[in-house]
């Protein structure tokens, strides 16, 4: 079948671009060499490539792969559940409680907290105040849902959140030390490189949880399609569902955003894209879709931000609006 | 067979209409006619379980409906309301394939049996021809085929429709209409719709509900009519019911 052959071209993009990511990089490494090290051989006289392939190259790639797959799982999430095609984590205010959460860190401890030689201590301080931001803010959105029954009056409450959080991060900016400022910004900007090979297990549990448990909701989520009254006749629990399904684009959207900044458009465009290949509104073909999808561009535009020869890496926030932004248009524009 | 005791709707602490005692029995097509703001969709979503009654009970073949599950519901009573469905890349098949989640499993798919019975549903109504056409390409008339068809996928014996004639073109309405009344006779199903159609509504339903401030008279057409109630519940209009004929005349300019 078509959608068969679509998702045999997605894994094999995905396995290509893998590679790619991994032979690819800032500094030039041959193919053969890079063979060699995955193989588990030690290279006498470039000892460093060993490091880099395997403390770098490696979990840079996965970090990526993990992070396209869940903010496009999130934004998928997110826009059937509002019925909007506009929704996405950022929208929900979710990832403006993280960036909350992280603005306290860096900000007001200023000095002692910055991303280019963090101690080990200040990052997990910083994966946490981002949990801890967007989890409250999930919290709040949870709480609220029960009186909250429209799903506009939610979105709206989203922008709301995401308002009051830009305006406190402007007051902790106005305020905060030059260093500080300059720490923030760049974590803004976004990087797959902040996790380490010995973080990476935690990360990809995280991940790899939310996303399991986003699987658990295609039923649902098929139901919801109709709107909340139909999915309630159809034997849908709403308020369960909708619970279940905050739970999960928090965590999702918490644990991307702590460890890899605040990535852009992406959550908000794959869904789309994954419809328009797939042609099909349910969920059981489009949220594997979106998870290879989101995988494979993450992985393009981390291969992207290698790009400039002099071995410096482009912020990934540089390069996701060049291809969310087009997707976005292009849905505005061919909306009936 | 639907059963209402003494039951009181609205909203919070606002009573939209009290005291409603009536049946709706199996194999019958009902009609609830009524102004609007009387309380008709409250009264449906009360029926379909989506809000609490406010003072008395609904009992579906004996069960009250308070004591039944979401799933227990589902498999009892479908729907099919006013609010408009446009869901990019859903086509008709799809759209009707979702009547099937209250016999589905937990990843919704599709056996063998479900994929006989959307056909089937699709078959009933008259569109086959429409199973892979997008939903969003579909005419007004198309679209409530559609629905009720995912109603009838989801095989349940009682349908609820709220003002499924409206918007619909005058050749389309009297076709919905017929597909009701088949449905109701020929598969044994409680279906109780709400309309502003009057007549279309008096000359093809088996009973009339009339809903107005003062409370619900019910009975067959026939009844009504011969009775003075329909002329009765219509007298505000300028125009006079033709018992004989269930048509309104309207009345000549002095």
């Amino acid at each position: 079948m078509k959608r068969k052959g679509i998702f045999l071209l997605l894994i094999l993009a995905l396995a290509m671009l893998a590679a790619a990511n991994i032979v690819w990089g800032s500094v030039s490494i041959p193919a053969s060499a890079i063979w060699q090290i995955l193989r588990g051989k030690e290279l006498a006289d470039h000892p460093a490539w060993h490091f880099i392939v395997w403390e770098n190259r490696i979990p840079q790639m996965v970090t990526a792969l993990l992070c396209g797959a869940a903010l496009s799982t999130c934004g998928l999430l997110l826009q059937t559940a509002f019925r909007n095609p506009l929704a996405g984590p950022s929208i929900l205010g979710i990832d403006a409680g993280a960036n909350l959460g992280v603005a306290i860190v860096m900000l007001c401890m200023g000095s002692g907290v910055s991303v280019g030689g963090m101690a080990v201590g200040g990052f997990m301080l910083v994966i946490v105040a981002a949990m801890a931001g967007a989890l409250g803010i999930m919290a709040l959105l949870l709480v609220l849902s029960r009186w909250l029954h429209s799903a506009v009056m939610l979105l709206i409450t989203g922008v709301i959140i995401s308002h009051l959080t830009s305006a406190v991060i402007s007051l902790l900016n106005y305020s905060a030390t030059e260093e500080g400022v300059h720490s923030f910004v760049m974590w803004g900007m976004g990087t797959f490189s902040g996790v380490s090979a010995d973080r990476l297990p935690l990360f990809g549990g995280l991940c790899g949880t939310g996303l399991a448990l986003s699987l658990l909701l295609v039923k649902p989520l098929n139901a919801l399609l109709l709107g909340d009254r139909y999915a309630a006749s159809l034997g849908i629990r709403i308020q369960a569902t909708r619970n279940l399904l905050l739970c999960c684009t928090g965590l999702l959207t918490a644990t991307t955003t702590a460890f890899c900044g605040p990535i852009s458009f992406l959550g908000l465009a794959v869904p789309h894209l994954a419809r328009m290949t797939m042609r099909t509104s349910n969920h059981r073909t489009l949220m594997p879709a979106c998870m290879l999808t989101g995988a494979c561009l993450t992985l393009l535009c981390n291969l992207l931000c290698t790009l400039p020869s002099d071995g410096t890496l482009l912020p990934i926030n540089v390069i996701t609006p060049l291809i969310g932004a087009p997707v976005i248009l292009y849905v505005i524009l061919h909306r009936k | 067979m639907i059963t209402l005791t003494q039951l009181s709707t609205g909203y919070d602490h606002k009573v939209v209409a009290r005291n409603i005692n009536a049946r709706l029995p199996k194999g019958k097509l009902v009609s609830l006619l009524g102004r609007n703001g009387v309380g008709k969709s409250t009264l449906l979503r009360t029926l379909a379980g989506f809000q609490p009654a406010l003072g008395g009970q609904v009992t579906i073949d004996g069960h009250d409906t308070r004591q039944l599950s979401r799933t227990a519901m589902s498999r009892l009573v479908s729907i099919v309301l006013t609010e408009r469905i446009d869901v990019a890349g859903m086509n008709v098949t799809d759209l009707v394939a979702l009547g099937r989640c209250p016999h589905t499993g937990f990843w919704g798919n599709l056996t063998p049996a479900d994929q006989e019975a959307v056909e089937q549903a699709i078959h009933t109504v008259g569109i086959t021809p429409l199973a892979h056409r997008p939903i969003h390409t579909l005419s007004d008339g198309e679209r409530q085929k559609a629905l009720i068809a995912k109603a009838l996928a989801q095989d349940t014996p009682i349908i609820l429709l709220d003002e499924p004639t409206a918007f619909l073109d005058f050749q389309s309405k009297v076709e919905l209409m017929r597909i009701l009344a088949s449905l109701a006779h020929e598969m044994q199903k409680t279906i109780f719709l709400s309309t502003h159609d009057v007549e279309l509504a008096i000359q093809s339903s088996d009973l009339l509900w009339l809903l107005s401030g003062d409370g619900l008279e019910t009975g067959t057409p026939a009844e009504l009519s011969q009775g003075g109630n329909i002329a009765r519940f219509f007298s505000e209009v300028d125009a006079r019911y033709d018992a004989a004929h269930r048509v309104f005349l309207l009345n000549k300019e002095p």
